[in-house]
């Protein structure tokens, strides 16, 4: 059963042929004997999750069953969830239980959904590899054969390889960078950064407000629609959310493609792309023109400035985002504080890590006097520049294509030492972010035994386009269903 | 030397809304410590704020108010520090595009003149908890029922020159924003808080001088002192050749001293940015509008119809339409009353002297505006001289009958007004002082006989015991003495 999709399983329950309490229990199973080899897990919820596979099938029995009702999933750990630990894989948060869920938990809680629990993470999501969190390393399922402990990627890398290894057949994650992406695609699973406002972000932890966005992750694009069918919508507790329909996102997966229009942005085959790695993304481009769609080269010129306004814009939200974290009303407080300067202070100093420090004071530096105008309002500019980009790209076509990374996933403690060649990690990943505009990354290949993703970026709140192109995709090709060793 | 004082004021005025400005807690004041914080008030971790409709409905009626400028595009940015009582590490505020731009208020002078104060911008924010350092032990306590409380912040221009015109302003401001309704103005619960920002220069000179900032005074009184003990303190530094620092100050009404906070060097770096948890709102006409509509008259507004309806002047205009409450009760003792120059002169006179020495508002008076009014009507009418009136409004205070014409009754306050009754009396009273009378008579002076017949008034009150028509007696006096 853990090799089946959600739609699959949602099938099998309604048939009858299994119930939510055995298939919960073999997912639990596996993540007890499997998962101390990739480390996925923060949190598993065993107890709760058997009895709300309990009460899931009580519900199916009355005839009161949705999609979702008795399916196994797993929570990203940056999602608030009422009385279960949220540690944003961090030591400040620890030992901090929320008494609320976020609406995204709430939602998949109403959808009669069974969590097993909280996926690893780098701490509050400031990583591209999952090394940063403060519950260990997540170790990606593929290349482990090889005798390789190759990072997940991340900063959803617990979602991301808890999919691949069939721990979960879906998990929420969020991306700021990239983290949705990139590690769906170092892990040769399918995963969707929706618009942003698309999904409420009450009750996800902050990192940088203005690009944060929950999404999907699950192996086949279905499966997202899936859960985007239950996460997207207006939340009145989140101002930026947006108040637009959500239409039913597995309506239009059957849609032929043909006369797509899909343009590939030429900075985005650039020298930094292997060309092993840019062969595999061209190959799958050859399987749309196959689908019907028309290819063109299309330009993002303001795309090569991306990373340098990213890390301006997200460190500068970040360091106030993360300002609350100060020992006063919860998590993390450092032993015996002399007065209040020892207790800001050492809270911090012992509660962050050095990854989340370095966004800190790079942060705290971009909004200071004498230096604002130069780096956050210089970098609000490029922003907009690069909006303008997308939006003109669409103009001529539907959606646009690239790579996800410039390269598959690498050995662990490879770039720990080097965060601009960390950072480098989401250099086709982030102008997205800055837009806000919604994207997906699908299994499309391997370089040297290693999952490779393929980037579909689309416009404004077309999801529904982007998980139908997936879809059709997954029809013609089988990258979605190979299995690590 | 002779030195120009140049005073800015800062206002925090807590607007009167049910709940906190990005939570749905209540803004009820005195529950138990962290009774009303939920967890957007705490911050805790993914909780976001919701902008409250109502704070900026108030907002934009304080700008309709004072003649201001509505921001149609607000914007709110994040102020950050460290500080316990403050849950996110940073304070959600307005830097660049507040709600309310330039306006002014106009206000009046004991001297009689008036003078316009005005207004640079007001802008939204949220209030911080409290910090409590008493009770705990060397520790601090953090009571949070008050963060997330909707404050505005009115930033006046330096246009105020004195103590008098400072307090004069803030009297004004408490009471328009009290009768608006967008501020219960209470200041013992910090309802409305002052800062103020004081420099001097030698006089005429058109450069300020570098000014300090005195924080936190929370009733007129303790303003007025502030400002006199500041300014005192620097015309000392000057005076002896020194310089002032640019600082924040404390002061301490009790015992009338100050203290430096923080110089302008220890201030922190706010590292201000645009708030990307709130987008910018957008104020539209119709908003506007219906802010428009909820604005009660205002007290120039009523100055200027108390002048036109009631014929008052300029002075009694302005001290009955300061106050709402005060108005409202003039106009029911002058639509009781009939006469409304009478009425006016009971409720600035009798009325208002009672309240001070009791130490009472105008809510807290014993007797209503219809209660006075029939007595002012007795007056107007001749049932009852002054004096008389005087022993009906006590009795009324005191709670000694609920009614006028049932008190004058009760204590034979009626005048008598019979005129062949009081003639009678004039002639006997006369009749018993020859020798004034002729000397009445021998006076070339209107105006020394005028103050003659004050002599002859005493033994006509006696004659009628008290209840003579004091007019009557006059005219009666006038015409048989000059006759």
């Amino acid at each position: 059963m853990h090799n089946k999709s959600v739609a699959e399983l949602t099938r099998e329950l309604e048939s009858g042929k299994i119930s939510s309490v055995e298939l919960t229990r073999e997912f639990l199973d596996r993540i007890k004997t499997e998962d101390q080899q990739y480390n996925s897990f923060i949190t598993v919820t065993e107890d709760q999750a058997m009895a709300d596979a309990k009460s899931a099938d009580e519900q199916r029995a009355a005839g009161k069953a949705s999609v979702w009702t008795g399916v196994p999933f797993a929570h990203k750990d940056i999602f608030c969830t009422n009385g279960v630990a949220t540690t944003a894989g961090s030591k400040m948060l620890a030992n901090f239980v929320p008494p609320y869920d976020s609406t995204v938990t709430a939602n998949f809680r109403a959808a009669g959904a069974v969590c097993l629990g909280k996926t690893n993470m780098d701490e509050f999501a400031m990583g591209s590899s999952n090394e940063s969190s403060f519950f260990g390393p997540v170790t990606n399922p593929w290349g482990l054969s090889a005798g390789e402990k190759r990072v997940p990627g991340g900063s959803s890398g617990g979602s991301a390889a808890a999919i691949a290894a069939r721990l979960v057949p879906a998990a929420t994650a969020t991306d700021t960078g990239g983290s949705i992406r990139q590690p769906a695609a170092l892990c040769g699973i399918t995963g969707l950064k929706p618009t942003y406002g698309r999904v409420s972000r009450y009750g996800i932890i902050a990192f940088a407000s203005s690009l944060d966005q929950g999404g999907t992750m699950a192996r086949t694009a279905e499966d997202n629609a899936l859960m985007l069918n239950v996460m997207a919508g207006f939340d009145p507790k989140d101002s930026t959310s947006a108040n637009q329909a959500v239409p039913d996102y597995t309506a239009t997966l059957n849609e032929p493609l043909k006369g797509l229009r899909v343009g590939l942005p030429k900075e985005y085959f650039s020298d930094q792309l292997s060309p092993a790695m840019e062969q595999q993304i061209r190959n799958a481009v050859k399987e749309y023109e196959k689908l019907g769609a028309t290819v063109k080269e299309v330009s993002l010129p303001h795309a090569k400035l991306a990373i340098a306004a990213y890390y301006v814009i997200a460190p500068a939200e970040a360091s106030a985002n993360l300002s609350r974290f100060d020992g006063v009303r919860y998590g993390y407080r450092c032993e015996s504080p002399q007065d209040l300067n020892d207790l800001y202070t050492r809270t911090r100093a012992e509660g962050f890590g050095d990854e989340v420090k370095r966004r800190i004071l790079v942060g705290t530096y971009a909004l200071s006097a004498g230096y604002f105008d130069a780096y956050y309002l210089k970098a609000q500019k490029v922003r907009r520049l690069i909006q303008q980009d997308f939006i003109n790209a669409f103009k001529e076509v539907d959606v646009l294509m690239s790579p996800v990374s410039p390269s598959p996933a690498f050995v662990q403690g490879a770039n720990t030492n080097d965060p601009v060649t960390m950072y480098l990690e989401d250099i086709f990943t982030i102008a997205v972010n800055l837009a806000g505009v919604p994207a997906m990354s699908v299994p499309a290949g391997f370089v040297d035994g290693l999952p490779v993703g393929l980037q579909i970026i689309g416009n404004y709140f077309e999801e529904a386009r982007l998980l139908n192109a997936a879809h059709q995709f997954q029809q013609v090709t089988d990258w979605h269903q190979k299995l690590p060793q | 030397m002779q030195w120009d004082i140049v005073i800015g004021l800062e206002i925090h005025v807590q607007l009167a809304t049910k709940t906190k400005i990005f939570s749905g807690s209540s803004t009820a004041f005195g529950a138990e410590p962290n009774t009303q914080a939920s967890a957007v008030d705490l911050a805790m971790p993914g909780t976001l704020p919701v902008p409250n409709e109502q704070a900026f409905r108030y907002a934009v009626m304080f700008g309709l108010a004072v003649n201001a400028e509505i921001g149609r595009r607000s914007v709110f940015d994040r102020k950050n520090y460290f500080y316990p009582d403050l849950p996110k590490g940073y304070q959600t505020t307005q830097l660049d595009h507040p709600i309310v731009g330039p306006g002014f208020v106009d206000i009046d002078l004991a001297n009689g003149s008036s003078k316009r104060v005005r207004i640079h911008h007001a802008h939204l924010e949220e209030d911080a908890g409290k910090s409590l350092h008493e009770d705990f032990h060397g520790m601090t306590g953090i009571d949070l029922n008050r963060a997330g409380t909707p404050l505005i912040e009115i930033v006046t221009e330096p246009d105020m020159n004195s103590a008098e015109e400072a307090v004069a302003f803030a009297k004004k401001l408490h009471s328009l924003v009290s009768s608006i309704g967008i501020c219960d103005g209470d200041m013992s619960q910090g309802s409305l808080r002052f800062d103020v920002n004081i420099s001097l220069k030698p006089k005429g000179s058109d450069e300020l001088g570098t000014r300090t900032e005195t924080k936190n005074l929370n009733s007129f009184r303790f303003m007025e002192q502030a400002i006199a003990h500041e300014v005192e303190r620097q015309m000392d530094i000057l005076e002896d050749g020194g310089r002032i620092i640019q600082e924040t100050r404390l002061y301490n009404g009790e015992r009338d001293e100050s203290r430096s906070m923080r110089s302008k060097e220890e201030a922190n770096d706010y590292r201000y940015f645009p708030c990307p948890d709130l987008l910018p709102v957008v104020i539209d006409d119709a908003f506007i509008e219906s802010a428009r509509d909820l604005l009660p008259e205002l007290p120039d507004e009523r100055k200027a119809r108390f002048m036109e309806q009631y014929s008052l002047n300029d002075y009694d205009a302005r001290l009955l339409s300061d106050d709402a409450k005060l108005s409202a009760f003039f106009e029911a003792v002058a639509e009781h009353g009939k006469d409304a120059k009478l009425a006016a002169n009971w409720v600035l006179g009798e009325f208002s002297a009672r309240l001070n020495a009791e130490d009472k508002s105008v809510a807290q008076a014993p007797i209503s505006g219809e209660q006075l009014g029939q007595l002012v009507a007795r007056i107007a009418d001749n049932t009852v001289s002054s004096s008389g009136a005087k022993k009906v409004l006590e009795a009324l205070w005191n709670g000694d009958g609920d009614n006028a014409d049932a008190i004058i009754d009760a204590q034979g306050l009626k005048q008598v007004s019979d005129t062949g009754a009081l003639e009678a009396m004039v002639d006997e009273v006369l009749a018993g002082m020859p020798d004034q009378v002729a000397q009445y008579q021998q006076e070339a002076d209107p105006k020394k006989q005028k103050k003659m017949l004050g002599g002859f008034m005493g033994p006509l009150m006696k004659a009628s015991k008290g209840q003579g028509n004091p007019k009557l007696f006059n005219e009666i006096l006038v015409r048989k003495l000059g006759g």
